[in-house]
């Protein structure tokens, strides 16, 4: 590396007294440890591979992934400075998923998991996906063990919070959620290596639930953004869909799709990727009643292709054409 | 004397890293934990006080490890076990207890012997100081 001239003459009696206590050190008789080969260290705890997979099976998100890949290359470092011997605190890990519905929080952070237990810094792996109901009490007394029954579970894991900002409710000041924040608090600022939490919420509630709670604001280290997808990355994400579940859309159907996915956004409650998994669960819906009521025999290419007519009969296309009028009138 | 009831109780005292690493076994077979205390380790006193309620799901031995510090704390001199229940079919009952703490000062017990009719002899245990 580029620094090492600077570092040479301090060298030999900075590693004396390390060969001493590390007895791996000891095999690098030739220069010291001053190269770290960080790809090897990559491979070692085969980090890219879960980040190609990640790649591969997310769609869009380019934002979020590139923040992935900076923690992953951060944590990498901080391995490979912890085995050179440079002492660092152990990296804050504790993190905030902010997105709109259905842009993939839950998945990414299932990701995650996997990608620290790789690296080292949760010790099994497992994500354990809470709300409000299960970490707070019905009455006086209720929440303590509540929260941490469900923070014992979590220890080694990683504690997904979704819709975080509900524990906190400014309205009742007699709500048992401040109790749940603080025993959580406490936890991630002194169990850091048992366990990392993830806030997950809708962007501007969990921004208010931040400055009401600037205790979790300090203590969580990265702030990732979930982006809404667009209408091409939806259709990627159709077509995706329809392949997990081997079905094939047929060219009108895809064409309607495309048409669905930029009405569903205009109508309320659209949640991006959730939306579309309904919406594809319920043209499989349609299309199996009309092979069922279809009198002639079926082939096996009808039983795995979606037609136009199972997307266009969606509600959506009604209510939207319904709304144009009036608005044409 | 030396309380001797459950796994490893005729080993030294096990270490807290000894103590995590059973009970890492025991979550590795999905048993579910239990931390039991009590001031009256007589043999026939099966049931001993439960701290808190057995931990189903855990993953991790860390929420164990917290548990036993907590009950340590409350009861610094009393016997503290932990029990690891097997809920499979077929075994249902508890696959391995063991003694995380003894007091300094161990409990004892005395042999009585009551005559009964007919030169019968009846034992009883009892404890004999604290």
């Amino acid at each position: 590396m580029t620094a090492a001239p600077p570092t040479t003459p301090d060298a030999p009696d900075r590693t004396a007294p390390q060969a001493v206590d590390r007895p791996p050190a000891q095999t690098n008789d030739s220069p010291p440890p001053q190269a770290v080969d960080l790809r090897a260290l990559q491979e070692q705890y085969a980090v890219s591979e879960l980040l190609e997979q990640l790649d591969r099976d997310l769609v869009g998100l380019e934002p979020v992934k590139r923040r992935i890949r900076e923690i992953a290359s951060f944590l990498l470092v901080a391995r490979a400075r912890a085995n050179a011997g440079i002492s660092s605190s152990p990296p804050t890990l504790h993190m905030a998923f902010t997105g709109n519905p259905g842009t993939g929080k839950t998945t990414v952070a299932q990701r995650m998991a996997g990608i620290l237990h790789r690296l080292g810094y949760v010790r099994k792996g497992h994500l354990v996906s809470v709300t409000r109901d299960d970490l707070v009490g019905q009455y006086i007394g209720h929440t303590a063990p509540k929260t941490k029954e469900v923070l014992k579970r979590a220890m080694g894991g990683v504690l997904f919070i979704d819709e975080a900002y509900y524990l906190y409710r400014p309205e009742n000041e007699k709500d048992y959620g401040q109790e749940a924040i603080e025993i959580l608090l406490q936890v991630m600022e002194n169990q850091r290596d048992d366990l990392t939490v993830i806030l997950a919420g809708y962007p501007d509630r969990m921004r208010s639930f931040f400055e009401s709670n600037p205790g979790f604001r300090s203590r969580i280290a990265h702030h990732i953004e979930f982006p809404d997808y667009s209408d091409d990355e939806l259709m990627q994400i159709a077509d995706k869909l329809a392949e997990e579940a081997e079905y094939r859309l047929s060219s009108g159907a895809r064409e309607a799709m495309r048409e669905y996915i930029a009405r569903r956004r205009r109508q309320p409650n659209f949640a991006n990727a959730r939306s579309l998994r309904n919406a594809f669960d319920r043209a499989r819906l349609r299309q199996a009643l009309r092979l069922v009521q279809w009198e002639g025999a079926v082939g096996v290419n009808d039983l795995v292709t979606l037609e136009e007519s199972d997307i266009r009969s969606s509600r959506v296309f009604v209510e939207g054409t319904t709304h144009e009028r009036r608005h044409n009138s | 004397m030396r309380l001797t009831q459950g796994t490893f109780s005729f080993l030294p005292d096990l270490t807290d890293e000894q103590i995590r690493k059973q009970v890492e076994y025991a979550l590795s077979k999905d048993w579910a934990i239990g931390v039991e205390y009590t001031d009256d380790p007589h043999p026939r006193n099966t049931y001993w006080e439960m701290w808190g309620q057995p931990m189903f799901d855990l993953h991790d031995a860390a929420g164990v490890m917290q548990e036993i510090q907590a009950c340590r704390l409350a009861y610094p001199n009393h016997y503290i076990r932990i029990n690891a229940f097997d809920s499979q079919r077929g075994f249902e009952t508890v696959r391995l207890s063991f003694i995380v703490q003894r007091p300094e000062n161990e409990a004892t017990y005395r042999l009585v012997r009551t005559e009964a009719a007919g030169r019968t002899i009846r034992y009883t245990l009892e404890r004999h100081r604290t």
